[in-house]
Parts: structure tokens; C-alpha cells; sequence
């Protein structure tokens, strides 16, 4: 066993793991951060992603006692008191999931992108979640989402609503 | 799945990385960015005794100006190289192969130096660090030595660095004169390995090609040199035909694996496209 110290999510944690833990594996069993999923085995699909020290990683590849001294923040760290974040927000009113599997690793990979470019093209926002898969939506409404908040994050105001391709999720419409 | 057990050594500076892995027993592997090497632990593909993580020694990270060259800490991740305005300046063709690797999140983690020492022959530095010319330096308990790119690829998987052994740093000499450069890849779905990819260097003079070096990615065991290619391009004229000519012998030499992405004949082909379309480029065409 080794000890770490990591901050989670805005709260200090002392712990004793083995060298082979996971990073994804300590927050979800040892802390009960459940919101960091596990899609794969491989490191593809990006659904584990966290922020480590600031920057986006895919938790499954990372041991916890890299993480020893640093700071992660989980999907259930991003906004205080039981808000929403922008990005979470805008995944939301945009309809940018569906099963919500890759959600969390979705958002936590298009808001380390929107640090680094506020302002991203669309081909941008795609190459900026290339790390991330998503089963479901064709990724359309999920490039609207990144869209959105990061118009919301430069404070230039939201898209419409109507502008949601609903073409690719007909049982929205009907939720509507 | 998760990683057999192994024991964890922390060292902060490369004398006590070279005595970790000394002490660590027989099958000692060294974590860098553990980009490759987590993954091929998780299925147990590797279970070594001892992991050293040289995550804390902090002389392996960051790009410095030396001179007559820039040189790269093994451990400096593929975000900071990408960034790195010495890398820009000066090998501009890093930085780009670089951005083609994998994804955000793995470019944060994953390193140059891991990126080379794993010498996957799908990997997309080794054939930029070959065209570049570059120069490894390696480091054991019994002192250090430079390994120029041509000797550090070995064969599959398989480089310079022997047991026992950290690679510490990697010298990319300063280009002088019109040079151009161009990294071409070849792959088909987000995140992929390059199926082929061609990394180029050219020097024009009065209208002419005076030198050209091409690294092949994924064309045989190792990356490797487009001799035949850049000996026609010695001297010839800088035209889209004279490049498309040389460029049609990009894959002499080369011994490509046939696998579920391509066929070894189909390689061959996107070597010549991607020669010809990389060097026309970095000519400036
Ligand atoms: C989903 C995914 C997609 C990827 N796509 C690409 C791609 O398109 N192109 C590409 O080029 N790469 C790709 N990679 C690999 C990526 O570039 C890794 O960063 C790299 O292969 C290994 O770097 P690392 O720092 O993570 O090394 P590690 O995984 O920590 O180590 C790799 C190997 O090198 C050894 N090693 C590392 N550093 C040293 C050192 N300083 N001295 C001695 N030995 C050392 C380790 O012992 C280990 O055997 C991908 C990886 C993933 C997970
Ligand atoms: S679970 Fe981490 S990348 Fe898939
Ligand atoms: S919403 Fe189901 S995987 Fe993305």
C-alpha cells in the first residue's frame, strides 16, 4: 500500500491504495464518485475523463498514485451546490445525449477544450473530443452543445432551441 | 481489468531512477506518461515486478536552447512539446506529428520520450525524429551516451535503450538555410494510428531541391528512410513533376506489414502518395 493525498472535487483525501489502482477505480470505489464511468478497455473511449492537475486525461490510464499531491475534478465537481455548469447546461437544452453513457467524460473533455480555445470552430470542437465516443447521437448535438456554452462562456448570449436537430432523436420531439 | 501488483518506486532525479531500476529486480519497467504502457498492463500484457515512475524527476521535463540544437526532455508531454515556441521555431515538423497523436486527454499524458523509447512502428515521432536527424541521449549507472537516430531504432518495439537504462533527452539540431517541412498521415477514423504517414525535410536552393529527408511511419519494423526517394530529389528541380518522379520509388526498400487496416502493396501505394504530397508541401509548392 501506498499513501496519497489528493484533493477531489474541492475536498482533501488521505488514502492508502495499492500501486495498481486505478485512478477511475479509486474515485468511483474507494471515494463513491460514480459519476466517472468506465466504457472500455483500451483507453479509446474516453468516458473515464477527468481533470488531473487541470488538464483533461482519460482516468482509466492513469494510477492513483500518479495523482498523489494533485487536484481532480470530477463531472460532480464541476459546478458548486448541485448547479450546472455551462457546458452541462447547454448538453442539456441541446439535446447532446441520449443513453448519457459518454456524457460525463464528454463534458469534462469539451470543457478543458473551451479553456484552451473559447471560441472553436466546429471542426475544432470534433478534433477537441476525438478522445471521447459516443454510441448514440452522431455527435451533431453534442457539437451545438460545446457551441452553445461556449457562447454562453464568452457571455455572447444562447443558440435557439430550435435550431436542435431533433431529426436524429424523434422521441424528443414528442417530449417537446 | 487492472494491473498484476507490482512494486511502486518514486524517484525525483535520474542518479536515483538508474538505482531504482537497478534495485527493482528483474522484469522493471520504467512509466513515463504510462500512455502505452498502463493500457498494456491492464490486460496483462506486461506485469512487471518493479514499476519506477519518473513522473517527479523534473530535469526530464521542458525544451531548452543549446546552441547549435534544441533539445527535448524525455518526459516533456505531447502537449507541451506542441506548444513548445523552440519546437515551433525550429522543428516545426514535431510539433505538427505531434498533434496528430491520439487525443487532448492523451497528449496530456503521454510523452516524447515514451513516445520514442515504445518505438510502435504505427507511432508517429520515430519517423519525424529520423528525417530530423535527431540525437538520443542515454543514460545508465555507468555514465552517458549519444545515440544518433539511424542506430536508436532497433527493430520492433526495440530500441537503443538497454536495460537498465533511461532515455534522458533528445537533441533535434537546428536546420540552417530554406528548409520546409511536412508530416502527412494516413489514417481513418478520429484518435486512429497512422496506417502509413511520410514525414518530410527539404532544403531549396535557386529553385532547386539541395536536400531532401523523408521518415517512413509504419513501413517495416522501424521507421524508416525513404533513401531511394531522397536520392532523386537530390538536386532536382523544385516542380510537381519532379517530385511526383522521386516520389514513385518512396517505397523501395521498405518491407510493410499486411493487417486488418491495409495490405502490404496498399502501403507501399499511400507511401508514394504520401511522399510526393508531403514533399511538395514542404517544398513549398
Ligand atoms: C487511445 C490512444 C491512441 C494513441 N494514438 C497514437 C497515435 O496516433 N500516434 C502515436 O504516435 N502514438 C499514439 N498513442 C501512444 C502515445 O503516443 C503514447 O504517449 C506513447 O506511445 C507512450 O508514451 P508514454 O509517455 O505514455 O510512455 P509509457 O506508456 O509510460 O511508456 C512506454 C514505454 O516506453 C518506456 N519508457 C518511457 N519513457 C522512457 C524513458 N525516458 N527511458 C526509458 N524507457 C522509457 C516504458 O518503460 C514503456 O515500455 C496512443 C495512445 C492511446 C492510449
Ligand atoms: S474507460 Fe477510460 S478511455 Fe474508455
Ligand atoms: S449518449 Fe449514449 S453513448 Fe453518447
Amino acid at each position: 500500500m501506498t499513501q496519497i493525498n489528493v484533493r477531489v472535487d474541492g475536498v482533501t483525501y488521505t488514502d492508502d491504495v495499492e500501486p495498481r489502482t486505478l485512478l477511475v477505480h479509486y474515485l468511483r470505489e474507494q471515494l463513491g464518485k460514480v459519476g466517472t464511468v468506465i466504457g472500455c478497455d483500451t483507453s479509446n473511449c474516453g468516458a473515464c475523463t477527468v481533470h488531473l492537475d487541470g488538464a483533461a486525461v482519460k482516468s482509466c490510464t492513469v494510477l492513483a498514485v500518479q495523482a498523489d499531491g494533485g487536484e481532480v475534478t470530477t463531472i460532480e465537481g464541476l459546478a458548486p451546490n448541485g448547479g450546472l455548469h455551462p457546458v452541462q447546461k447547454a448538453f442539456h437544452e441541446m439535446h447532446g445525449l441520449q443513453c448519457g453513457y459518454c456524457t460525463p467524460g464528454m463534458i469534462m473533455a469539451s470543457v478543458d477544450l473551451l479553456k484552451e480555445n473559447p471560441d472553436p470552430s466546429d471542426t475544432e470542437v470534433r478534433e477537441g473530443i476525438e478522445g471521447n465516443l459516443c454510441r448514440c447521437t452522431g455527435y451533431q448535438n453534442i457539437v451545438r452543445a460545446v457551441q452553445q456554452a461556449a457562447g454562453e462562456m464568452r457571455g455572447a448570449g444562447s443558440v435557439s432551441p430550435a435550431e436542435v436537430d431533433t431529426a436524429a432523436a424523434p422521441h424528443v420531439v414528442g417530449q417537446a | 481489468m487492472i494491473p498484476a501488483a507490482f512494486e511502486y518506486a518514486r524517484p525525483t532525479s535520474i542518479d536515483e531512477a538508474l538505482q531504482a531500476i537497478a534495485d527493482g529486480g528483474d522484469d522493471v519497467k520504467v512509466l513515463a506518461g504510462g500512455q502505452s504502457l498502463i493500457p498494456v498492463m491492464r490486460l496483462r500484457l506486461a506485469a512487471p515486478e518493479t514499476v519506477v515512475d519518473l513522473g517527479r524527476v523534473a530535469e526530464l521535463r521542458g525544451v531548452r536552447d543549446d546552441g547549435d540544437a534544441i533539445v527535448i526532455g524525455a518526459m516533456t508531454t505531447h502537449h507541451d512539446v506542441m506548444t513548445d515556441p523552440l519546437v515551433q521555431q525550429h522543428a516545426p515538423l514535431i510539433a505538427e506529428a505531434t498533434e496528430t497523436v491520439a487525443d487532448r486527454q492523451v497528449r496530456a499524458r503521454g510523452t516524447f520520450g515514451g513516445a520514442l523509447v515504445h518505438a510502435d512502428p504505427a507511432g508517429d515521432l520515430p519517423a519525424v525524429a529520423l528525417a530530423l536527424d535527431a540525437e538520443f541521449v542515454i543514460a545508465g549507472l555507468q555514465g552517458r551516451r549519444t545515440v544518433p537516430a539511424a542506430d536508436f531504432f532497433v527493430d520492433y518495439l526495440t530500441t537503443a535503450v538497454e536495460e537498465g537504462e533511461l532515455l534522458v533527452e533528445v537533441r533535434v539540431p537546428k536546420l540552417a538555410g530554406e528548409w520546409g517541412m511536412r508530416y502527412e498521415k494516413f489514417n481513418r477514423v478520429a484518435q486512429a494510428w497512422s496506417i502509413v504517414a511520410v514525414a518530410a525535410v527539404v532544403r531549396r536552393e535557386d529553385g532547386h531541391i539541395a536536400e531532401a529527408r523523408i521518415g517512413l511511419t509504419n513501413m517495416g519494423t522501424t521507421p524508416l528512410r525513404a533513401t531511394a526517394a531522397e536520392a532523386a530529389l537530390a538536386g532536382a528541380e523544385a516542380t510537381p513533376e519532379a517530385i511526383a518522379a522521386a516520389a514513385r520509388s518512396a517505397a523501395e526498400g521498405t518491407s510493410p506489414s499486411s493487417d486488418l487496416n491495409a495490405q502490404a502493396d496498399y502501403r507501399e501505394h499511400l507511401a508514394q502518395v504520401l511522399t510526393r504530397r508531403a514533399v511538395t508541401a514542404a517544398a513549398g509548392l
